[in-house]
């Protein structure tokens, strides 16, 4: 059976967490806009703007980690626009994300152009290489999977583990959790809602941009237009999918990534060939609205998600 | 912690200057900072400003440009203003719209050979109609199982796309096309006629004018509009009151997905003759700028709609002339947009320091 | 109590003005050391804006407030907390999904301090709870508590953060007759601590239970300050209302047939709050029928039930001599029932619609407003203006927005709304929640001229003394079970704060209908 050798492939496995990777990154920003009470559509322009802005500054000539930087300050600075629009002056969150996103998209072609007036195929950098854990990466399998990736990869885990253990352990994560349910009570204890919302959407926008950056300088070498695809979309269905919580929602991003990898190498084998190219692809936007279905009903959605905070006004 | 230091107030009756100035000064500000952005490509602020206008309105054949540009624009600007009215939010126009393309050249290359008179209607009805089913999913996803309207109908956009691209590789495949992914062209019976001869612009657009219209009386006079307004600005107390509330979603997401699709019959009967993966350059997203820049007002749509429009087509003919990447009109349009949503904002509130 | 103690707070000389509307006209005010102030007056009378000024909500105009000798800088929330100053608000400011220690944790640690530490948080809240007789569980996440619990997590918010101020407002609003004596009992042990408490309310008994002195508010200007001891209830009632209103007088009711019965009706429970358990209710014509409990004990889905907003899980309903197969918001309005809504913001009203849009919310799909899928604006303008004549809706007229108008006036428009059609059946839920007392009277007028030409009134709500005043009969809801009725003047407000807790349902009792 086919699809059975894929699945026990360690570079199956690998392809995975590598496809995971940006996911992760930008579920992890989504969910602590959301987990403060805002709903960031801006997420698929600043995904763009992020993988535009990394590359970039690599490709200018500084370091693989500076370039990381300058895509995170480069979506935050979209974030500081969305929080501004939308926690102090309440406006819809709707409509504010997706002006964000389109003009994070098109300022971001434009910077392009600008840049690259001349070249018709887009210049390649150094992008990150696979760095091989000692000891952990010779598991067999896992080992493999988990550890033979790039220091891009092993910064999202991380990321991950410190949102949770903010989310859950700090004093700061416990107001963003309150004010994403009830600010009135956030307000009550002295708290400022607008400055714990506002830093989180400016925060949670900065890892979005370094989703997208994971795409330009450590899955890719070169920036692509198109090159985000609705990945930003799936990661709103992904933090979903995850009832708001960063280990389920990292699971959720593995397993749909698995999925995508699956379909990928499904494609190539002589059962795939027979099938239109377009339903593989068609699949992970199918999966996402599927796993939506399934967990909609029971999803423990942030009380105050997308309710604007006025003080004040009664 | 210090706190926020400001805070809004509501105007109770706003004078005339107030809800004018804002709006003027968003659009200001937008030209500002369209003509910062041309000056950073090295050009020209007034003269890029000026071919954007003049590509756009300063000749018969520029202006005929931008009004069958305007065309698909009005038709998805409605559609997002009729569902936005009942806070459903369909981003999800660029599907509907091809789903409406797919069924005017699958019932317009041949299939049905009737006379212009009566294959016309009848391609506008199926693509009204194949729009609304498309929009129904997501609908009664909402209303069933609670699944969030927007993320839905963005992934259907992707969704469809590709199902549209498997077809035109596929069945749909115009088998002298050379291998370009090209459908068959429509049979001229089903082609829009010109509103004039030989000016280039499609009764199409009269069609769109026709339902911004209609839309317009739904909305302010019949019983349908009163409960989508209602369901719009408040959804409990709808229910409280009686108003059937997920069927008025589902009926506005029919409207809106039907409305959606006639720009993709329009596009294909009137202007392109066939269907291509780019046969829409966005225009279902762009309806969502179109549609709040006329507030939501039908008729509005037409006006932002050819403003729009303007913006495009002068941007392109800018770009040539000028050299600045055609993406400024885009930059413009988003910038415009979020101005404008604080603006409208500013009408109603008065920002208080605190 | 203590006329030398040290002051611990004083308001000099507060004003605060919204447009036209003198909210709080020069008041001052002081606090001592272990001593409890009343604050007493109607609802608008500006307490509320006084206590947001404290706590920095609103800049006042002119006047300054001093915390322990030193001026609090004006409109900082956080300098009145930091000061030593606690606030339990009428609504409670608590995070439903969060636990226990998480509410009263919140803010108290530096946001920049890298670790909560919640379990030293919640031995501290156990030591606090059993000090001061405060019982609930630390780890329970707040949305499972009851209401008496969640107010003794605001109390423990207070307490855990050490105050020496504590203002309640409105804090009995939400509590059986018993709970309060246990509120009181609390606060007592509080002030032999030396805590001091300014007590926001405008039920007469509480204040003279609880209070050393009173201070009473009328339209924004403070008209007396006294002791306890040197005034009574009547004194104080008078101060309170001046002389413009008067309740009015209820002549005795004969009920006719039953127009709406429920027969053992049970709903789900959703989450914490209890669905109905096997309810039997008769409505009659020509009553008002009362239904006492605190809040979050089934009012809620009785109120959907009798109003259509969902059918029974089990049980009948028989309206007339018909029992209803098909019952929803839409068959209730047909049915003659009119149902004035918990709240008239989120529920009653559409803000951003006008007067007329809002006047046929209900009866807009009929003739004469619809006609084959049409709208007849100018026969919903006629009726609009019609209500606004008939119910003195004090407003610029039917194309104002609802928004604009107070809820005295907003709940006057959902009067004229539902009775306009003669309605058999009156679901009065809440209907003078945080009314002033003209428009308290006129609602209570409204609810009387329905019950006296034939209607049957139910009548939800949570404050006792509107209940015992008003009703010809009254049942008690708790924990989603119905009591037996009980006639007017048959019991008394712990007899019946008995059943609010729960106890007697089990008990063979006497029935007294």
């Amino acid at each position: 059976m086919e699809i059975l050798d894929i699945l026990i492939s360690a570079s199956f496995w690998a392809a995975a967490i590598r496809i995971a990777t940006p996911l992760i990154l930008a579920t992890m920003g989504e969910l602590i806009c959301e987990r403060a009470g805002v709903l960031n559509l801006g997420i698929e322009g600043i995904m763009v703007a992020g993988a535009f802005a990394g590359w970039m500054a690599v490709y200018s000539g500084t370091g693989l980690w500076v370039g990381v930087a300058v895509a995170m300050v480069v979506g935050m600075g979209f974030g500081l626009l969305h929080s501004v629009l939308t926690v102090p002056f309440g406006l819809s969150q709707h409509v504010v994300g997706l002006g964000v996103t389109l003009l994070a998209t098109s300022s971001t072609y434009y910077a392009y152009r600008l840049a690259l007036p001349q070249v018709t195929s887009p210049p390649k950098i150094d992008a990150f290489q696979p760095y091989e854990i000692p000891v952990l990466s010779e598991i067999p399998l896992l080992g493999q999977a988990l550890f033979s990736q790039t220091p891009f990869t092993y910064l999202a885990f991380i990321l991950v583990g410190l949102t949770s253990v903010m989310l859950y352990r700090t004093p700061l994560g416990l107001a963003m959790r309150a004010a994403g349910e009830s600010p009135a009570a956030v307000a009550a204890q002295g708290l400022s809602v607008t400055a714990i919302r506002m830093g989180a959407v400016i925060v949670g926008s900065g890892f979005m941009a370094m989703g997208g950056a994971f795409l330009t300088m450590s899955a890719f070498d070169s920036f692509f237009f198109e090159m985000v695809n609705g990945r930003g979309w799936i990661c709103i269905a992904l933090v979903v999918f995850g009832s708001w919580m960063p280990g389920k929602a990292l699971l959720g991003a593995v397993l749909f990534a698995a999925f995508d990898a699956l379909q990928i190498r499904v494609q190539q084998t002589g059962f795939g060939a027979d099938i239109p190219y377009q339903i593989f692809l068609m699949a992970p936007y199918i999966l996402s609205i599927a796993a939506l279905v399934l967990v909609s009903r029971r999803a423990q959605v942030p009380a105050a998600l997308m309710v604007p905070f006025n003080k004040g006004e009664r | 912690m210090r706190r926020w230091p400001m805070r809004l107030e509501p105007i109770a009756n706003p004078s005339f200057a107030r809800s004018i100035t804002p709006p003027v000064l968003a659009i200001i500000a937008t030209v500002v900072i369209a003509s910062l952005l041309a000056m950073l490509a090295g050009a020209n602020p007034f003269s890029v400003l000026g071919l954007i206008l003049k590509g756009a309105f300063g000749s018969q054949f520029a202006l005929l440009e931008t009004l069958n540009r305007a065309t698909p624009l009005i038709f998805t600007g409605l559609a997002i203003a009729v569902a936005f009215r009942a806070k459903f939010w369909n981003i999800g126009a660029e599907a509907q719209l091809y789903a409406g393309a797919l069924v005017t050249v699958v019932l317009g290359t041949g299939a049905l050979a009737w006379p212009g008179l009566a294959l016309i209607p009848a391609l506008a009805m199926g693509a009204v109609l194949a729009g609304a089913v498309v929009l129904l999913v997501p609908a009664i996803l909402k209303t069933r199982f609670g699944v969030d309207e927007v993320v839905t109908t963005l992934l259907f956009n992707f969704i469809f796309l590709l199902f549209i691209s498997m077809l035109l590789e596929g069945p749909l495949k115009d088998p002298m096309g050379m291998g370009w992914p090209k459908s068959a062209r429509l049979i001229p019976e089903a082609r829009l006629p010109r509103i004039v001869d030989g000016l280039r612009l499609h009764w199409g657009f009269a069609l769109s004018i026709l339902c911004a219209l209609a839309v317009w009386v739904i909305q302010t006079r019949s019983t349908l509009g009163y409960e989508m307004r209602a369901v719009g600005l408040n959804r409990e107390a709808a229910a409280f009151a009686g108003i059937p509330v997920n069927t008025v979603l589902v009926k506005t997401a029919l409207l809106s997905g039907g409305l959606a699709a006639l720009a993709g019959f329009s596009e294909v009967a009137g202007l392109k003759g066939s269907l291509t993966l780019d046969l829409s350059p966005g225009f279902g997203y762009t309806g969502i700028i179109v549609a709040m820049l006329a507030l939501l007002n039908p008729l509005g749509v037409i006006v932002s709609a050819l403003f729009v429009a303007g913006i495009f087509v002068g941007a392109d003919s800018m770009s040539r002339a000028a050299g600045v990447p055609t993406y400024l009109a885009d930059m413009m349009l988003a910038t415009a947009l979020l101005l404008m949503v604080l603006a409208i904002l500013l009408t109603r509130f008065r920002v208080v320091r605190d | 109590m203590n006329g030398t103690a040290e002051v611990v707070l004083r308001l000099d000389a507060i004003t605060k003005r919204f447009g036209k509307l003198v909210a709080n006209d020069a008041i001052s005010l002081s606090l001592r050391r272990g001593e409890v102030v009343a604050l007493l007056g109607e609802n608008g009378a500006g307490k509320t804006t006084l206590m947001n000024i404290l706590f920095g909500g609103y800049t006042a105009d002119s006047g300054s407030v001093e915390v322990f000798g030193k001026t609090l800088p004006p409109g900082n929330s956080r300098a009145a907390l930091d000061a030593g100053v606690g606030m339990v608000h009428q609504h409670f400011t608590l995070a439903d999904n969060l636990t226990v220690v998480e509410n009263i944790a919140l803010g108290v640690r530096s946001l920049k301090s890298p670790r909560l530490r919640k379990s030293e948080s919640y031995i501290k809240i156990k030591s606090l709870s059993e000090g001061f007789n405060l019982k609930v569980d630390p780890h329970a996440r707040v949305g499972s508590l009851t209401v008496g619990e969640r107010q003794r997590v605001e109390i423990l918010k207070a307490l855990y953060r050490d105050v020496k101020i504590l203002i309640l407002d409105e804090p009995t609003a939400v509590l059986t007759p018993q709970e309060a004596d246990d509120l009181f009992a609390t606060l007592r042990l509080a002030i032999s601590n030396g805590l001091s408490i300014i007590f926001i309310s405008h039920k007469l008994h509480e204040v003279m239970a609880i209070a050393d002195r009173v201070a009473v508010l009328r339209h924004g200007k403070l008209v007396a300050e006294t002791t306890t001891a040197d005034t009574d209830k009547n004194a104080l009632s008078a101060l309170m209302m001046g002389t413009a209103a008067k309740a009015p007088d209820i002549a005795v009711s004969v009920p006719g047939k039953t127009l709406l019965s429920l027969k053992n009706v049970s709903t789900p429970d959703v989450g914490n709050v209890p669905g109905l358990k096997s309810v039997s209710l008769d409505l009659k014509a020509g009553q008002i029928i009362g239904l006492a409990g605190v809040s979050g004990n089934g009012q809620a889905a009785l109120a959907d039930v009798v109003g259509g907003l969902c059918m029974p899980k089990a049980g009948v309903l028989v309206l007339g001599d018909k029992v209803l197969k098909h019952w929803s918001a839409r068959a209730a309005v047909q049915g003659g029932i009119a149902r004035i809504p918990e709240d008239r913001h989120k529920t009653g009203t559409v803000a951003d619609f006008d007067l007329t849009e809002n006047a046929i919310l209900e009866g807009y799909s009929t003739a004469p407003f619809s006609k084959g899928g049409w709208m007849s604006w100018s026969k919903a303008r006629t009726f609009a203006a019609d209500i606004i004549a008939k119910y003195d809706v004090r407003c610029p007229g039917p194309d104002t927005r609802i928004r604009l108008l107070s809820g005295g006036n907003m709940q006057k428009l959902i009067l004229g709304r539902v009775l306009e059609a003669d309605p058999q059946i009156v679901l009065a839920n809440q209907p003078v929640r945080g009314l002033d007392i003209g428009a308290v009277n006129y609602v209570h007028s409204q609810l009387l001229a329905a019950r006296d030409r034939g209607a049957a009134v139910l009548l939800i709500s949570e404050d006792l003394d509107k209940i015992m005043g008003l009703s010809d009969v009254i049942h008690v809801i708790s924990g989603g079970r119905l009591s037996p009725a009980f006639g007017r003047g048959t019991m008394t407000p712990s007899r019946l704060g008995i059943w609010m807790a729960g106890q007697g349902f089990d008990a063979p009792v006497a029935h007294a209908s």
